[in-house]
């Protein structure tokens, strides 16, 4: 079907946009490489124009060896995981539940769906300012209406309470993919599954699952691509402390609060392998499941 | 008998539903309702719902303190100009991959996912350099064109899986009748994918409204947007609750508006492909 | 040809020369204390004298530095005048990143500004910055509540004295914490503040070879007895408050005293936003028993032309305006004494209205009192106070608090957040060079 002709034409149509990305990859990442290979302080005059010394591996061994480096692959990974697990299982719950007959549909879907509108950085300075303050927070004063003593969020649960603000932004995303997955799959064969009594459980581990399972890749791919990423959160809410400094964090310290761009590149070589790492393993269970 | 159980289900979800979904947009309605209420009722204990005395004390003093409509003009202009002009460019790319695909397609879409994977703040430097270098700092352009290509990724695939979900047939007939390929795309392809544009426009304009690392770095007075507007209330001094939630409300409001106008649009396209 | 380029160039320059006496837009950044936002509500006044038009670029404290020295660092230009601080002027000047303030006006004045403050905004006598109001630190406490207590606050206390007073002035059933504290994490934050308390109990950041001084049992000593008052009396969650979070917990009555900056008093005192204004009074900030050093700072929101602006000029018009004794009246006039800027000026507080506002006098001795250039008991290579002057300052210490807050927030325990500290500053200072 698709000629020869087609396949120029096909080309040159892919062409401006294979083109822009490979810009926007290629050059900040050669730059990137040429600085974590230099010494290059601003604040102790470097500057191109005066030529950055060469110091060969000395950034990456220091980044690595730094006492933060471990424990902010640990937090970044704990954050990713925590929060795909949380939107994923909520996600499908919620689904199942908005796909059942009800009053009002519309109207709770539009409820539901508000917290992916919020800005970043809004909802981290709602969450910590309204909600998490241990003394004028609302759940404070909710813990202390049971005669609790009020929770310190930020700084005694900081990751769990991350975890919660960055889930609460991303459960609306997960759960409208996971909707509308839900609502193609066959009615037939789940009321055939029910007349032959399989119960619930079964029912939905064996048909609607599986059924799910395109949706839930995709739900894995999307966020975790946003979550490497994850910033505002975490600058508005502790600023990197309480054990919530993430590799993408580390490195905005390394560059712009040490002002050490030699060092903080070589950071930003380290995140790039690691989303490869990510990248090519989401690629092999993604690739999988987007065939067909 | 089973119409009975069926209603009372009806109830029971309907209930449990809206419990939910209460649960989930209460830290939004908070906020609006606190944006209403004096600085001391804002903070009281215990909280006050809603019979407090409301007031527009914080949306003026916010506007007098901040010129809103420019901020908002500038999101409004950001957001949506790298929107269309990711689609643009994203519109032909997608067409190719859906109907002329080969052994790499997959692996190029990937790759384009994986260029979002950089750490934004570690090319800080190199792409301030280069606004600099090309006269773009704290300009509109500069950020529409950084946001593009941050979204455009997400705009192609959005498309592509798009795409391929119509059929092949009815292009090749329009190519029998004689039409060229930018006919092809204009007037029968783009007609068909109408609705799943429109979702890739309303959600990547979300994404890039929502966008709050470059859109401050690279900017100063001219081309600073909603994400700049915030970050001047995020610790004032004293008492702030009510200022801080009247600002969020600002900044929030026209794309919750926005969002909820074409909720249906956005989430019919959203499946990226996801349902077969 | 050569001609042609030559009279271009000169009508180029003899439009921006025109154009700099005409009307300019300056865009500025700064930070949304109060009293900038107060500043930003006079632009008018600015304009109607001078013509030129101000864009303001309002940023809160942590994105604007990161912000301006994006910015600096890489000679950006977006900022016609940046607001920064006692920190970053020294180091910036010493780079050729200001444009020197060596030509203000006479009117100006430029030696009525407080010597502490001009010796601190300046690089080898040179003036880099105007400062817009200064301050040091004191103690806020409550009136009311240290009388209930029995207690009499002397004007001089010393550590050991707040912290049985903070016990006794603690009521925990109603929400009332004898003492609140800074002890979030960032330099300019909690670290600014562990850094002084350290001051005053004898330690110090670095001895004369740029070694860390963590491992010394001045520092253990200091931190402990912040931590071990700050769970007798301190407020929940202390570990995340800032200069913000504590002025709000004072202005609802939640805190018995407050060590902090000199410009919170006039709001802890301004009635519209506090609910304790008339119960307030004010003390030296304290040191250790048979230590010589308080622990009181020196800081100043300045303002600062980045060299390579085309509009110095109007920029240098505009910081003599803000900066100027003529601002300082047009807000006594239309709020009141209480709520001019403070700490910049030496006529300021020669002025006999202003002296009759309650937190001057402490505010003038508490500034006094700091001394940059001798910060501790033991020597130390730098000059500073709540800060070292070194360009890797920043980073450090915001590193160092971090770990310090994770200690606060009970997630370690002092010793392994001092151990930590100890080699994140030691392990830095070898990177840039020092050791």
């Amino acid at each position: 079907m698709a000629t020869q002709h087609s396949r120029s034409a096909a080309r040159l149509m892919m062409a401006p946009a294979v083109i822009l990305l490979l810009g926007w990859m290629l050059v900040p990442l050669t730059m990137t490489l040429f600085f974590s290979f230099k010494k290059y302080l601003p604040l102790r005059g470097d500057s191109m124009a005066n030529g950055l010394e060469w110091v060969g591996f000395d950034n990456y061994v220091r980044f690595v060896s730094s006492s933060s480096f471990w424990p902010s692959i640990q937090a970044t990974l704990i954050i990713v995981g925590g929060v795909l697990a949380i939107t994923i299982v909520l996600g499908v719950l919620l689904a199942i539940l908005l796909d059942q007959p009800m009053w009002g549909q519309g109207i709770v879907r539009i409820l539901v769906i508000a917290p992916f509108f919020v800005m970043p950085t809004v909802s981290a300075l709602v969450w910590k300012n309204m909600f998490m303050d241990p003394v004028n927070g609302l759940l404070a004063h909710l813990w202390r209406a049971f005669g609790a003593e009020p929770v310190q969020w930020l700084s005694q649960a900081s990751l769990p309470s991350l975890i919660m603000i960055v889930s609460w932004q991303w459960l609306p995303f997960a759960t409208l993919i996971l909707l509308t997955a839900i609502q193609s799959l066959d009615s037939e064969q789940l009321e055939a599954a029910e007349m032959d009594g399989a119960p619930v459980l079964k029912r939905f581990w064996f048909i609607v699952l599986p059924h799910l399972s395109r949706a839930i890749t995709i739900v894995i791919l999307i966020q975790t691509i946003f979550l490497l990423a994850l910033f505002a959160e975490i600058f508005v809410t502790t600023g990197g402390a309480f054990g919530t400094k993430t590799l993408s964090y580390l490195i905005f310290q390394r560059v712009l609060e040490s002002q050490n761009v030699g060092l903080g590149s070589a950071g930003g070589v380290y995140a790039i392998i690691l989303a490869n790492i990510v990248a090519i393993f989401l690629m092999r269970i993604v690739g999988k499941n987007l065939d067909a | 008998m089973a119409r009975a159980a069926t209603s009372q289900r009806k109830v029971l979800n309907t209930a449990l539903a809206w419990a939910v979904g209460f649960l989930i947009f209460f830290p939004i309605l908070w906020t609006i309702l606190t944006s209403f209420k004096t600085e001391a009722q804002a903070i009281a204990s215990p909280p006050i719902f809603l019979n407090f005395d409301w007031t527009l004390e914080n949306y003026a003093v916010v506007q007098e303190r901040s010129n809103y409509m420019r901020f908002l003009w500038n999101s409004i202009i950001i957001a949506g100009g790298s929107t269309i002009l990711g689609t643009i460019i994203a519109i032909p790319a997608a067409w190719s991959m859906a109907f002329v695909p080969s052994k790499r397609t997959k692996d190029i879409l990937l790759w384009m996912l994986s260029t979002k994977m950089l750490p934004a703040v570690g090319v800080l430097y190199p792409i301030y350099l280069l606004f600099i270098k090309m006269g773009l700092l704290d300009s509109r352009a500069g950020l529409v064109i950084v946001l593009m290509l941050i979204n455009l990724p997400i705009i192609v695939w959005m498309l592509y899986t798009y795409f391929r979900e119509i059929p092949g047939e009815i292009l090749e007939a329009a190519r029998m009748d004689g039409a060229t390929l930018k006919d092809e795309i204009l007037y029968v392809l783009t007609p068909m994918a109408i609705p799943g544009i429109a979702s890739t426009l309303l959600l990547n304009f979300i994404l890039a409204w929502n966008e709050a690392f470059w859109t401050l770095n690279l900017t100063a007075a001219n081309a600073a947007p909603l994400t700049a507007f915030i970050a001047s209330y995020s610790s004032p001094e004293g008492l702030f609750y009510a200022k801080l939630s009247a600002a969020s409300t600002m900044a929030i409001a026209p794309i919750l508006i926005l969002g909820w106008f074409s909720q249906k649009q956005l989430v019919r396209g959203l499946t990226f492909g996801a349902v077969k | 040809m050569k001609l042609a380029n030559v009279l271009r160039a000169a009508t180029a320059m003899s439009v921006i020369t025109t154009c700099a006496a005409y009307a300019e837009t300056l865009t500025i950044a700064t930070v949304n204390n109060g009293d900038m936002i107060r500043m930003q509500g006079y632009t008018e006044d600015f304009t109607a004298k001078t013509g030129h038009e101000v864009e303001w670029v309002t940023l809160e404290e942590n994105v604007l530095r990161q912000r301006v020295t994006t910015d600096i660092t890489t000679k950006g230009g977006a900022f016609d005048i940046m607001t920064i601080g006692m920190y970053e002027t020294p180091i910036w000047g010493a780079n050729g990143w200001l444009v020197p303030l060596d030509d203000l006006s006479a009117e100006y004045d430029v030696d009525d500004i407080l010597p502490a403050m001009r010796a601190g905004l300046s690089h080898e006598g040179t003036l880099f910055a105007a400062p817009f109001y200064g301050e040091s630190s004191m103690i806020m406490y409550r009136t009311d509540l240290m009388e209930a207590a029995g207690l009499e606050m002397p004007d001089a206390p010393t550590w050991q004295f707040i912290r049985e007073a903070a016990a006794a002035m603690t009521d925990r059933d109603n929400e009332i914490n004898g003492i609140c504290l800074r002890g979030k994490a960032g330099w300019g934050e909690g670290g600014a503040f562990i850094t002084v308390t350290g001051n005053s109990f004898g330690a110090r950041w670095f001895d004369e070879d740029w070694n860390a001084q963590f491992d010394q049992p001045e520092w253990a000593e200091a931190l402990n007895f912040y931590v071990g008052m700050m769970e007798e009396s301190g407020p929940p969650g202390y570990a995340t408050n800032g200069f913000n979070e504590n002025l709000s917990l004072f202005q609802q009555g939640k805190c018995g005293m407050w060590i902090d900056a000199t410009v919170a008093a006039s709001f802890v005192t301004n009635p519209d936003d506090s609910t304790v204004a008339d119960k307030v009074g004010f003390a030296l900030a304290p040191n250790s028993e048979g230590v010589d050093k308080k622990s009181n700072w020196l800081w100043a929101w300045a303002l600062a032309i980045p060299a390579g602006t085309q509009k110095a000029d109007a920029a240098k018009e505009f910081i003599e305006w803000a900066t100027s004794k003529e601002y300082i009246e047009l807000v006594a006039g239309n709020e009141g004494w209480a709520n001019v800027p403070p700490g910049a000026r030496t006529s300021l507080y020669e002025n006999e209205n202003y002296q009759s506002v309650p937190f001057a006098k402490m505010t003038l001795d508490s500034i006094q009192a700091a001394d940059p250039t001798n910060p501790t008991v033991k020597p130390v290579p730098y000059v500073g106070i709540q800060f070292v002057a070194i360009p890797e300052f920043a980073g450090i210490a915001t590193e160092v608090s971090q770990e310090f807050s994770a200690a606060y927030a009970g997630q370690q325990s002092v010793e392994e957040a001092l151990e930590k500290a100890q080699a994140i500053t030691n392990d830095a200072m070898e990177a840039a060079g020092y050791r």
